[in-house]
């Protein structure tokens, strides 16, 4: 009960949030906040393999990164009135934009995952790497789609009767689809594929005898995240109207394995309360100096050492003393 | 064919600076069980220190040991405070926890050195070329590279197989259990494995010194493709590392030589650098890719 | 009547070592069938030969008429083959309850859904609750698996087996670790466990094999040196010499 009255708060804070950055005059955070919003798809999606499949992927960035491309691809044959492969208009639909993205990232999911699945620990954890890496150096080389440097969207995808230009309404739009991302989440991890696949976490061996053909429950796992992370990609190039192979730098994947660790893993809220942390965390130390990255080093070390469980876990102990 | 020659030859040379750090990177993986993201950085410290000692003195020789001793003094620091921490946690731990490491040293380097590449002086006795064969002077520098990475190749071979320190490194990389039963302080054995990898990590650093330039990110640019020559060569076996390290230094740099010329003749000039270059960075990820999936446990795994 | 399990010559080679030296037997509807033998004689290999985990070298196995010798485990399981673990193998994060429920959930199938609720699996539900009310661990329902002591694992193992409704059981060692009263216990459930299916029974517990089984199997280094009723293996020369013997001499 007492949860229910703080989710329901937190909603309302989430949907007010607006109104206050610009009666507190910040409206910077408000972006921030976005960006929050974003990032916590991606760690959520990159959790439900790693936190309840037990799948190390050290390559999410990629679906990420695609995610992105195609919002970005689409829009620049929009711009430029190309087709794309000789007969594929481009758009500015949001409509359409996510969807692609969506269905995009989910095959080459599927595709990365079908290879990587069939090898285990600390393979796993390279091959997803490695496939993520070959992604990056392919959209470098991509001279069309302005290799290194990206394609600059000069503006954000339009949805019917909005003003997308509008921050506080393009935060909105990201608030409903994380809001209705959460939620089908947590439906997903309370579905019976969520049951198998987290057994399949806790003894796979133990499933396989119970009659489970576990390659393709992590296969499908991985394919679900894998769309997760590219509805991601797709809002992050409409919020920074920018795509880049940074998207699919291993060092990406690193910040969302961090977003999860820090928030705790195999939590539904961990991954974005996780990125909330890292994200404010890191523009609080940018603004101190420009060395923040040490701080910020020291402080995943001294999370690491010592603590467990990540955020979530802090706060089930202080729920568990008061 | 002269110039392939010396693409092999370069490829040799960036292909023992990779086993040189794979050797360390695989020992501890394959006995520790550590994913040691850091090991990048160990490259990056031999290199700064050999190089500043270098320029401070004029004198190449003496960056040497300050290189191997600063990089071996940095394994044991990050070993005892850090890594001894991580044996009993998950690979996430040790991932998060050493990639903090990484942000933190790379911080303390550009505070003391700034963000400009260091460039160093070659020693004087090998700043010229020799001439292989007629027609192909090769830097002197190089083939001492070369030289050395081959001679440190024979030296673990004898170390771990014909001593004991070895043979508790080889029964450590095949069963952990066992070495622990022969009543070996297992925390010492760690240590000095990873003052080992520290140290081999440092002389590769400092030798890279000279070749590319010492710059801050060297390490984690170098510590990607270190990764995927160990996973090739099959994570604890020294021997993958040498075949995968050579492998895979003269395949990437073979790719990255001739690729783009052969793609223009297919298209544009800058369109086929570009996707050359691009497809040359794939080809080690292409190449883990397609070992792991034949064989999933590398080609050389212990205990397989 | 024809044999649920039909195992006909079945090697399995480690390297130079033949682990499995060609072993046929059979299990018929009912029966139990006891595997014994020595430590390190192959019963565990061929436990595994059986269920899917390892690949034989040559030979075959027919489950329920059914040549199974190629296929995965859970396509093994899908023809009605359930087993146990000599080491406990089950979820330990969830409640004895879940684990029971896993099973019976696994079996109904349905479960590539990502949009339903598990636990609103009324059918489900009443099947596991069916099977593990009148069992000695109903009031232990609620209790995560990582809290059970030994005996206890042992017992939810073979409910979970039970909550596979396999034709045939393999059994590994049900016994081992338990006190007497465990045992005796056990053996009372396994007797009502042959009403519903057959049993491959692989047990050191002599007592317990030979109040159970029907016929025995005698397995020394891979290969089976005597088969029979209860009784005939008791008085075969060569198990005692080979089995029976070496352990009159330990005591």
């Amino acid at each position: 009960m007492r949860a229910r009255i703080l989710s329901v708060l937190l909603v309302l804070l989430l949907i007010g949030l607006p109104f206050l950055t610009q009666a507190m005059d910040q409206t910077a955070f408000l972006s921030l906040a976005t960006r929050i919003l974003v990032y916590g798809i991606a760690a959520a999606s990159l959790n439900f393999v790693l936190g309840y499949g037990g799948m190390v992927s050290f390559g999410h960035a990629a679906f990420f990164g695609i995610g992105g491309y195609v919002v970005g691809i689409l829009y620049q044959h929009h711009d430029t009135e190309t087709l794309l492969w000789g007969f594929l208009p481009g758009t500015n639909q949001m409509l359409i934009t996510l969807p692609l993205a969506v269905l995009v990232s989910g095959l080459a999911a599927a595709a990365i995952g079908a290879l990587s699945l069939r090898t285990g620990g600390v393979q796993f954890i390279m091959i997803t790497l490695a496939f993520a890496q070959m992604l990056f150096f392919l959209f470098v080389s991509l001279k069309t789609y302005g290799g290194e440097d990206g394609i600059i969207v000069r503006r954000t995808n339009e949805l019917p009767f909005l003003n997308m230009r509008d921050k506080t309404v393009l935060y909105w739009v990201v608030l409903a689809i994380a809001l209705t991302f959460f939620f089908g989440l947590r439906r997903l991890i309370r579905s019976s594929f969520g049951t198998v696949i987290s057994g399949i976490r806790q003894n796979e061996r133990r499933m396989a005898a119970l009659g489970v053909p576990v390659y393709r429950y992590k296969l499908y796992a991985f394919m679900l995240s894998g769309t997760g992370a590219g509805l991601a990609g797709a809002l992050m190039v409409n919020v920074l109207r920018f795509a880049s192979p940074d998207m699919m730098h291993w060092t990406k994947s690193g910040e969302l394995m961090i977003m999860v660790i820090l928030g705790g893993v195999g939590t539904l809220l961990g991954p974005f309360l996780g990125a909330g942390v890292f994200l404010m965390l890191e523009s609080w130390l940018a603004s101190l100096s420009e060395h923040w990255p040490l701080a910020m080093g020291l402080i995943l070390l001294a999370l690491v050492l010592g603590s467990r469980g990540g955020i979530m876990a802090l706060l089930g102990r202080i729920g568990g003393r008061g | 064919m002269i110039l392939v020659l010396e693409q092999l030859l370069n490829g040799l040379q960036y292909g023992v600076m990779l086993f040189l750090l794979a050797a360390g990177l695989t020992l501890i993986f394959g006995i520790m069980g550590v994913i040691n993201l850091a090991h990048g950085s160990l490259y990056m410290l031999g290199a700064y220190a050999g190089t500043w000692v270098a320029m401070q003195t004029g004198n190449f020789w003496l960056g040497l040991p300050a290189a191997l001793i600063v990089a071996a003094l940095a394994g044991f620091a990050i070993e005892t405070v850090v890594v001894r921490r991580l044996y009993a946690r998950d690979h996430l731990d040790q991932v998060l926890a050493t990639f903090g490491l990484i942000l933190v040293f790379n911080q303390l380097i550009i505070l003391m050195f700034g963000r400009q590449p260091v460039y160093t002086q070659l020693p004087s006795a090998f700043s010229g070329s020799i001439e292989i064969i007629p027609g192909l002077p090769y830097p002197a520098y190089r083939l001492l590279i070369i030289a050395v990475g081959l001679a440190v190749a024979v030296g673990l071979y004898l170390v771990i197989n014909k001593t004991r320190l070895g043979m508790l490194v080889r029964a450590g990389s095949t069963n952990r259990e066992m070495v622990r039963a022969l009543g070996v302080d297992i925390r010492m054995l760690y240590t000095l494995v990873f003052g080992l990898g520290a140290l081999l990590a440092g002389l590769a650093g400092y030798m890279a010194g000279p070749v590319l330039a010492v710059q801050v990110g060297m390490g984690e640019q170098i510590l990607l493709s270190t990764f995927v020559v160990v996973v090739i060569g099959g994570v604890g076996s020294i021997k993958g590392a040498f075949v995968a390290g050579i492998a895979l230094g003269v395949i990437d740099t073979m790719l990255r030589a001739f690729l783009p010329g052969m793609l223009r003749q297919v298209m544009a000039g800058p369109e086929a650098d570009a996707l050359g270059i691009g497809i040359s960075s794939m080809g080690i990820y292409l190449l883990m890719a397609l070992v792991l999936l034949i064989r999933p446990k590398g080609l050389f795994a212990a205990g397989s | 009547m024809s044999a649920i399990l039909k195992i006909d010559n079945l090697v399995k080679r480690f390297g130079g070592l033949t682990a499995t030296d060609h072993v046929s037997l059979e299990v018929m509807p009912h029966e139990i069938h006891a595997l014994i033998g020595p430590n390190g004689a192959g019963k565990s290999t061929l436990i595994n030969q059986l269920c899917g985990e390892l690949r034989s070298n040559a030979g075959t196995i027919h489950l329920a008429g059914r040549d199974v010798t190629n296929l995965s485990v859970p396509d093994r399981v899908a023809l009605g083959l359930g087993r146990t673990f000599q080491i406990t193998s089950l979820l330990d994060e969830v409640t004895v309850r879940e684990n029971i429920g896993m099973a019976v959930q696994v079996r109904e199938g349905g479960n590539f859904r990502i949009w339903d609720a598990a636990r609103r699996r009324h059918a489900v539900w009443v099947e596991t609750d069916a099977l593990l009310v009148p069992s000695q661990l109903a009031d232990r329902a609620e209790i995560r698996v990582a809290d059970l002591s030994h005996g206890e694992k042992k017992q939810l193992e073979l409910l979970v087996a039970m909550a596979m409704r396999p034709q045939l059981l393999l059994l590994d060692e049900p016994m081992a670790g338990l006190g007497h009263l465990e045992s005796q216990q056990m053996i009372g459930l396994l007797r009502r466990v042959r009403e519903d299916a057959a049993i491959l029974l692989v047990e050191h517990d002599m007592e317990a094999v030979f109040a159970l089984a029907d016929r025995v199997s005698v397995l020394v280094y891979g290969r089976i040196i005597a088969q029979g009723r209860v009784e005939e293996i008791r008085n075969d020369p060569a198990v005692r010499e080979a089995y029976l013997g070496a352990e009159d001499e330990l005591c």
